[in-house]
């Protein structure tokens, strides 16, 4: 007996909810710094938080010691320039990272200076970063001294890409080939994060889990202004959070799944959890604060549940440095994206399109594999136990894999390209792109308010949602040292308790998943490949219906299920901000996947620029800021980092 | 053929079962439940029993449950039959499915 079928037919009803629930009921919780998200950015703006002696709140929507994005493990500890085995100048090469448009260059600064800091603290807090048990002796990258596995990522170009982005540094790391950067460092990633919720215990951070946050409260209530707290649900009670804070940070992410809900088709076989739904997004917005690049979204490329599952691991077998081969064995000419080429983890277009005519024409035999056993055997336990291995949710597959009798030492792993297919235009994702705008400090616009990780705009990986949390803790902990106790507007208090419980006051009507995939269509119609002023100008006005119209009909049965259906709404709402952001650029970009057939021309000289975009009085306003606003990223990170005592050795 | 009693039933939720559980080896410390980060599971009404898939289809396939499980085989990993992946041995060209 394991399934809900199997109990019901056993026990001839459904189980008793297994927890007491406690709707309406309130619990009132003070924080010098709250900290919103308890995924890689949140227990690291805790804990530097903490380490300042200060009274720190962590509030986490499932449970911290494997929540997020990141919470099953990581393989690589991106762009560590100041690591001790890398060949590039710190500064330069977050110069070159930053030199991609309409990235975020405060945060990749604060990753290049700070993230090789964070990794020497995870250590210490017993994460596993070096090849302690020389596993994996002679494999190419590994450092004798440090016993650091240099990974084969990024090994001249910070790009997933063949082509450097600009020409000045296609022209640049040209010239150096010769050189290594070394500046991604292969980690045992599965150890992170419940080393990071005992830190934060031993810190005495007090760790709210299982509790969703609703939406944020400001001074009187008012749209704008300082943000002194949050309110949260309790997931498994219904009870109520009311969280008041001298400052906050805002370590959620955005929406994993607003074009695109499957889960009757492997579950949520995306990049992102479900918990990823914007909710950090929609509150931020609903309290004043500026968002940028808002229109901004990729495409699902993997694994959604209509494509195989592998998640980013080896969805094709090529992503990490296995040669590709055909079904004859026959190689193909895919990059490995290790040390013999520039370091991408894709074909160049027109190497892809050669191989697919090479497919027609009967040259290349369907399906291709990664021929793991061509590679030494070093390469390959590196590879299949570590890449592979600590990447995220792919640990469980190679274990599912070796149970199943895969051997990677005699067997092709099956690649899925071309025979699954391409992803459609209209499968996109809202969780990388845009997010909250902040300055040199990682505050957002909002008094009381900062930002870090995925809920910035355009966030980078893991460690980048490492140094920017804990960059973060450190700045809300000062400004939290030097501001009035906060006070909250009972009124503000009341209106959201009557928005979080309305779903349970219905017990028939629409549930979370049809609103889910109601506002994925609307989406999909009228913000994907086809965008036109009237397009979306009806998306506006299909999710204006659905918040009129079905919004008071959202019912649910449970405490969980309110839970989904108050992420939807946030969907919702997240998805009106970006249709919003696409009316407000009237030219087509590159970079920012954004395709206008109304403005049809690329990237035209006055519309490379950051649009903001914020609610003012309840109105939409539109803002602009030039591209690199940030300044000169080492000046300005100097400036405001004279105090920066390097890696912590406190208790 | 036993008559058994057939009740009136809403069609199963797929995929209905993301992991096995092993009852023999499973004790119903409930650590799965609580490292999923999306709560698919409940915890048995029975103390000691494996917990209950309550939301299957909302699984990430994140895998936490079953590498931090305390007891080895308590429950082991059902992928979705469309979501199986294939290898083929090299030397003899047999092709295999999880």
């Amino acid at each position: 007996m394991s399934t809900w079928h199997d109990y019901f037919k056993e026990q001839g009803h459904a189980p008793d909810w297994p927890y007491p629930i406690r709707y309406d009921q309130e619990q009132e919780i003070d924080a010098d710094v709250l900290v919103l998200g308890g995924g890689i950015a949140g227990c690291w703006a805790a804990i530097s938080a903490a380490r300042q002696g200060l009274n720190v709140v962590l509030v986490e929507k499932g449970d911290t010691v494997r929540s997020g994005a990141g919470g099953p493990g990581c393989d690589h500890w991106c762009n560590v320039p100041a690591n001790p085995v890398s060949n590039v100048d710190t500064d330069e090469w977050a110069e070159h990272m930053a030199d991609r448009p309409y990235c975020n260059g405060i945060g990749i600064q604060i990753q290049c200076r700070e993230d090789y800091d964070c990794l020497l603290e995870l250590e210490q807090m017993g994460g596993k970063i070096r090849d302690t048990g020389d596993e994996y002796v002679g494999a190419q990258g590994r450092d004798e001294k440090t016993k650091f596995m240099i990974s084969p990522r990024y090994t001249r170009i910070h790009s997933y890409f063949p082509v450097p982005e600009t020409e000045a540094e296609k022209e640049k790391f040209r010239k150096s080939e010769h050189k290594l950067s070394n500046v991604v460092i292969r980690v045992w990633g599965s150890t992170f994060k419940p080393a990071l919720k005992k830190e934060c215990k031993r810190l005495g951070v007090r760790i709210f889990d299982r509790v969703v946050v609703t939406s944020l409260l400001t001074e009187n209530g008012v749209q704008g202004a300082r943000v002194v707290g949050a309110t949260g649900l309790n997931s498994r009670t219904g009870e109520f959070m009311i969280f008041k804070s001298k400052a906050a940070i805002l370590a959620t992410a955005g929406s994993g799944s607003m074009w695109l809900i499957s889960t009757e088709l492997g579950g949520y076989c995306n990049m992102m959890p479900r918990t990823v739904s914007g909710d950090g997004t929609a509150m931020a917005w609903r309290a004043g604060a500026e968002l940028t690049t808002m229109e901004n979204n990729g495409i699902l490329r993997i694994a959604t549940g209509y494509k195989h599952k592998w998640y980013t691991g080896a969805g094709d077998a090529s992503y990490e440095n296995v040669p590709i081969v055909d079904a004859n064995g026959k190689v193909l000419p895919y990059p490995i994206q290790g040390w013999v080429d520039w370091g991408a983890m894709v074909p160049f277009p027109e190497v892809e399109e050669a191989v697919r005519e090479k497919i027609l024409k009967g040259e290349y035999a369907l399906p291709f594999y990664g021929d793991f056993p061509a590679m030494p055997e070093v390469e390959r336990n590196a590879t299949w136990n570590l890449m592979l291995g600590e990447e995220s949710t792919t640990k469980v597959i190679i274990k599912t894999f070796s149970n199943a009798g895969y051997d990677p030492s005699r067997d092709l792993l099956q690649s899925y390209r071309f025979i699954e297919g391409n992803s459609l235009p209209q499968w996109r994702e809202a969780s990388h792109s845009g997010g909250l705008l902040v300055d040199w400090d990682l505050k957002t616009t909002l008094d009381g308010l900062y930002a870090a990780g995925m809920q910035m705009f355009a966030p980078e990986d893991h460690s980048y949602a490492a140094a920017t949390g804990r960059y973060a803790g450190r700045k809300a902990a000062a400004y939290a040292r030097q501001v009035g106790e906060p006070k909250i507007s009972g009124e503000q208090v009341a209106l959201e308790k009557a928005r979080v419980y309305a779903p349970v006051k219905r017990s028939s009507g629409m549930e979370w998943k049809e609103l889910h995939a109601g506002i994925a269509r609307a989406m999909q119609y009228y913000c994907s490949e086809f965008k036109t002023e009237s397009l979306l100008k009806m998306g506006l006005g299909t999710l204006r219906r659905i918040e009129e119209e079905s919004v008071p009909l959202l019912f649910a049965l449970d405490p969980h299920k309110l839970m989904r259906s108050l992420e939807d709404l946030s969907l919702l709402t997240h998805a009106q901000i970006i249709i919003h952001a696409s009316l407000a650029r009237k030219a087509s970009s590159t970079p920012l996947n954004f395709h206008r057939i109304d403005y049809p021309a690329l990237d035209p000289p006055e519309w490379r620029k950051y649009l903001t975009i914020k609610l003012e009085n309840g109105k939409v306003k539109i803002g602009e800021l030039p591209l690199a606003f940030w300044g000169n990223m080492k000046k300005q990170y100097e400036a405001r980092n004279k105090d920066y005592t390097g890696v912590y050795k406190g208790k | 053929m036993t008559q058994e009693k057939v009740s009136a039933m809403p069609n199963v939720v797929t995929p209905s079962a993301p992991v096995i559980f092993n009852p023999d080896i499973c004790d119903g410390c409930n650590t799965c439940v609580e490292v999923c980060q999306i709560d698919v599971f409940m915890p048995n009404p029975v103390k000691g029993k494996p917990p209950i898939i309550l939301h299957p289809d909302e699984c990430w396939y994140g895998g936490c449950c079953v590498i931090d499980c305390p007891r080895p085989g308590a429950i082991t990993f059902n992928w979705p039959l469309q979501q199986r992946g294939y290898w083929k041995n090299k030397a003899t060209g047999e092709v295999h499915q999880i």
